[in-house]
């Protein structure tokens, strides 16, 4: 690259960075503690201890809105905003936008925390947030994006690395897609109605859903492998050129594929048609990045011997590409026929939410944390180890039961006698379930056992840190 | 030109430009380009961090 070696050491902000940082830690473990709580009120009903506010209908929203839009999403604001200033070897382009973004989005969370349990929801899934929160939702999103693209219009460096292309695309994405489906008709201050109906709600929510799945819990993680796999392997990507291929083909298939999540509906057939074809072809971008990310590691396999980072962030690809190859197979409409409306799907979820979004999450955080507070090191690399298996352990024991229960599910609803009659009541398909829920409830207890590890590690990180700043001892962070 | 006509069309032109896209990542001219980008997040370079300033300087 052209650019000359700067005289002076660039002064970053890192201080949203961290913050960002220390929120995605807590949050996950209260969304994810949320599923563990969500999962075990299944098992056992009487955990709702009959009080409206902890009923199922309720926490599920405030789980799924607690690890998306808290964990996620607070993990991709400190990514993108770390990879940014380093990748262009320039601060923010405003600190006070910055930190706008990050209270901003903390109240987004709060009034989140707040709405759900009181029953307040516009009954959208992944956007059930009211109007108000809605509005303030994209003010947050408009000065992130303003933070973002104005630090890449500042830049020091000819080149714009390809991890922010990626975090570019979700940001844009996000905040058309949330605008869009957010159109609604406030009737009071709690209360609106989306302004879409019929088949064209359907549409525009799995418009939203889909994409949101595709943007936020895809592009924008990928942004993050694409620069800590390399720098966590101390090697550059596999090859850069299929990395710029990977991102035209993922931006423009991912968009043709919404319509799996509404096959046999009121949604015209050709459309449901054109929608697995393209979920089918969307196959391969996604495993042409997996590969871009494993295959950073040849000729360095060694390192995953003694590295649970690197173990986390690699094993997060596998994930990746295990739920992107389910995903094209139950796009397929007489696939889905089976598993719609049952376990498969939650599985398929959580083999991409806990699998891939969360590992590389985590990987990225134990490679942040340190240099984000003036260490070296994590303070305990074998207690990410154990981090690594427990999480390990329980993400199969959660999929497996999923993969299971969901089969069986869909199997059992559709068996029918000989004179035309269901064989089974529904009911009968629940109480099947109860097992396999359990082993569910079982691998959350173990995941959620490792992020309460990951906090105290990074505590003790942090503190570490504090004292050898307050000591005058400044570490040179790479 | 009616919709469906144009909706086969756009399909056409989105196919070249993936194409062009493909064959453009990976011809000879940016090869050298891009493997310094792909380089270019292990140059090391010093650098200090703003809120940690006001902190060291209190020290010394
Ligand atoms: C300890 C970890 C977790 C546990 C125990 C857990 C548990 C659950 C449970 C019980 C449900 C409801 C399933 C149903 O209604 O049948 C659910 C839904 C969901 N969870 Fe989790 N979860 C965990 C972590 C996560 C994470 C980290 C993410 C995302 C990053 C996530 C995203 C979702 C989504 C998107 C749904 C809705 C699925 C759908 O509607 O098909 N979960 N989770
Ligand atoms: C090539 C990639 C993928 C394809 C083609 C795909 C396809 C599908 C299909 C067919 C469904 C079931 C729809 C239904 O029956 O209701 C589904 C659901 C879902 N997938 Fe994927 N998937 C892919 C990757 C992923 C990844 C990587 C994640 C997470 C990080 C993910 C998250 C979800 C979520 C959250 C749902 C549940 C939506 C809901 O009903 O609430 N998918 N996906
Ligand atoms: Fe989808």
């Amino acid at each position: 690259m052209s650019q000359t070696i700067p005289q002076q050491p660039i002064e970053y902000n890192m201080k949203v960075v961290r913050q960002f940082t220390v929120m995605t830690i807590i949050w996950g473990i209260v969304g994810m503690a949320l599923g563990v709580l969500i999962a075990a009120q299944l098992v056992w009903p009487e955990l709702n201890f009959n009080t409206p506010w902890l009923t199922y209908s309720r926490l599920r929203p405030l789980h799924t809105n607690a690890v998306i839009f808290a964990f996620g999403t607070s993990a991709l604001f400190a990514t993108s905003y770390y990879v940014v200033q380093k990748t262009c070897k320039v601060s923010l382009f405003s600190d006070k936008l910055a930190a706008f973004t990050f209270w901003g989005w903390q109240a987004v969370i709060v009034a989140a925390v707040i709405t759900l349990p009181l029953g307040l929801s516009s009954s959208k899934e992944y956007a059930e947030l009211e109007w108000p929160i809605d509005i303030l939702i994209a003010v947050v999103w408009v000065a992130y994006l303003i933070v973002f693209f104005g630090t890449l219009a500042i830049r020091k460096t000819s080149h714009i690395y390809v991890a922010n292309w990626f975090y570019g695309g979700f940001i844009v994405v996000i905040a058309m897609l949330h605008i869009v489906n957010s159109f609604a008709i406030p009737v009071s201050f709690t209360k609106s109605y989306s302004i879409y109906s019929g088949a064209v709600d359907a549409m525009v929510q799995w418009w939203y859903g889909h994409n949101a799945v595709g943007f936020l819990l895809t592009a924008g993680f990928l942004g993050m492998m694409y620069y800590f796999v390399p720098k966590q392997a101390e090697r550059p990507v596999y090859s850069y050129r299929l990395s710029v291929v990977h991102f035209w083909a993922l931006i423009s298939l991912y968009i043709w594929a919404g319509p799996h999540h509404l096959h046999y509906t009121a949604l015209p057939d050709w459309t449901q048609s054109v929608g697995m074809v393209m979920s089918v072809i969307l196959f391969v971008p996604s495993w042409g990045g997996m590969i871009n990310g494993i295959m950073t590691l040849s000729g360095a396999w060694h390192k995953l011997r003694t590295d649970p980072i690197l173990r986390f962030l690699i094993v997060s690809l596998s994930f990746y590409g295990m739920s992107t190859f389910e995903g094209p197979m139950m796009a397929i409409k007489s696939v889905n026929a089976l598993s719609h409306y049952t376990d498969w799907t939650v599985g398929h979820v959580h083999s991409g939410a806990l699998g891939w979004v969360a590992m590389i999450t985590i990987g990225s955080m134990y490679y942040l944390v340190p240099r984000l507070f003036n260490q070296k090191e994590i303070h305990s690399i074998k207690l990410v180890n154990v981090h690594f298996w427990l999480h390990t352990i329980g993400v199969v024991f959660y999929i497996v039961s999923m993969w299971i229960s969901g089969v069986m599910q869909g199997l059992m609803w559709r068996a029918t006698n000989s004179d035309g009659t269901l064989t089974y009541s529904f009911v009968e398909s629940v109480q099947a379930s109860y097992p396999f829920w359990t082993g569910r409830f079982i691998g959350g207890v173990f995941i959620v056992v490792g992020m309460l590890l990951m906090a105290y590690n990074c505590y003790q990180t942090i503190r570490a840190g504090r004292r050898e700043t307050a000591a005058g001892n400044v570490v040179q962070t790479a | 030109m009616d919709y469906g006509t144009w909706r086969g069309v756009f399909s056409l032109i989105i196919l070249a430009i993936f194409i062009a896209i493909v064959f453009w990542a990976f011809s000879r001219r940016t090869k050298k380009q891009f493997d310094e980008a792909a380089n270019s997040i292990f140059e090391d370079e010093s650098s200090v961090d703003k809120s940690d300033k006001p902190e060291s300087k209190k020290d010394e």
